[in-house]
C-alpha cells in the first residue's frame, strides 16, 4: 500500500495491493450486511416472494430497541444516555435513516474500490464516503477485538500464534488508512 | 372561581426550572475513533475552526467528554443523528 495523499481539487490517492483491496472490500461489504434492516440474511432464509408481507408487518408497528449485539449497539447508538424511552423515541425516528446511511457510504467505497486493487483515485466527496465506510470497519472490528486505549499494549501482548493477531494486525492497518485519508482530506 | 393565593410558592433555588435549560449534544470518548478523525469531523460537521475542533477533540480524549454544541432539543437530535452517521459516540441530554 501507498497511503492516500493529496490530489489538485480536493481529492486523495493511494496505492494497494490486490490483496488489500480484496480485505477492504469483504470487510465494507459484512458492514452492508449488518446494517442491512433485517440483519445479515441467515444461510437459506431465501423467501420466496420478492417482498416478505410477514416481515415488512412486523417491522410497520414495531419500536426499534437498542441492539443486543454489540456492534450494532456500537454503530447503531442510543440518542440518550440515560433515559431509555427518550433513547426508543429517538431510535425510532432515526435509525432506519442511519442504517442506510451506513450502508451508503460502504457501497460508494465498494464503487471505488477495484477488486484488483491498483491505483485508488477519489473526489472530495469519494473520500468522505471512505472515511465513514473504513470507521464503521475499525468500529466493528475494535468492538470484536475488545479495543481499549491502550490497543498497542494489547496486540504487543499477545503471542505471535494467536488466532486474534492477525485480526489486530488488519485493526491496525485500517487505522493507518484512515489516518493517512483524513490527513489527505484535512 | 378561585383566587389567586395570597403568596407563591416559589422556587427557593436559584436553579433554573428544567424546561429553561438548554439541550446539549455530547461526543464520548471512545477507544476507536482516531484524533484526527474526530477534530476532522468536528469541523466539518459544525464548521469549527481547527483550533477549536482540536480542542474538543482534546477535551473528550483527556475528560471523557465534551458539550460540542447546545440550543433547541431538535437541534441536538440532529447533531447526534449526523454524529452517529460519522461514528461518533454522541448522546443528547439537558444541561446540567
Amino acid at each position: 500500500m501507498e497511503p492516500f495523499r493529496p490530489t489538485r481539487g480536493g481529492g486523495a490517492r493511494a496505492w494497494l495491493a490486490a490483496a488489500e483491496a480484496s480485505l477492504l472490500r469483504s470487510l465494507v461489504a459484512q458492514i452492508i450486511a449488518l446494517v442491512a434492516p433485517d440483519g445479515p440474511p441467515a444461510a437459506g432464509d431465501q423467501p420466496d416472494d420478492l417482498l416478505d408481507w410477514n416481515a415488512l408487518d412486523a417491522q410497520m408497528g414495531q419500536t426499534p430497541e437498542s441492539p443486543d449485539d454489540p456492534v450494532l449497539a456500537r454503530l447503531l447508538p442510543d440518542g440518550y444516555r440515560d433515559d431509555p424511552t427518550a433513547s426508543q423515541e429517538f431510535r425510532k425516528y432515526t435509525e432506519a435513516g442511519l442504517r442506510s446511511a451506513k450502508q451508503q457510504a460502504a457501497q460508494e467505497m465498494l464503487d471505488t474500490l477495484p477488486e484488483a486493487g491498483g491505483k485508488i483515485q477519489l473526489t472530495h466527496d469519494q473520500g468522505h464516503a471512505w472515511l465513514k465506510a473504513l470507521n464503521d470497519v475499525r468500529l466493528a472490528l475494535g468492538v470484536r477485538l475488545g479495543v481499549t486505549e491502550e490497543f498497542e499494549e494489547q496486540w504487543g501482548a499477545l503471542r505471535a500464534d494467536d488466532p486474534q493477531w492477525a485480526a489486530y494486525e488488519v485493526y491496525a492497518w485500517l487505522g493507518a488508512v484512515q489516518e493517512s485519508l483524513v490527513q489527505a482530506l484535512a | 372561581m378561585s383566587v389567586a393565593p395570597a403568596e407563591v410558592d416559589l422556587p427557593r433555588s436559584a436553579d433554573k426550572p428544567v424546561s429553561d435549560r438548554p439541550w446539549v449534544t455530547i461526543v464520548w470518548n471512545d477507544p476507536v475513533n482516531l484524533m484526527t478523525y474526530v477534530t476532522y469531523v468536528f469541523q466539518h460537521v459544525f464548521g469549527f475552526p481547527k483550533k477549536k475542533a482540536t480542542k474538543l477533540m482534546l477535551d473528550v480524549h483527556h475528560k471523557g467528554k465534551a458539550v460540542v454544541a447546545a440550543g433547541a432539543r431538535e437541534a441536538m437530535e440532529h447533531n447526534v443523528e449526523v454524529l452517529h452517521g460519522y461514528g461518533l459516540w454522541a448522546t443528547v441530554q439537558h444541561d446540567n
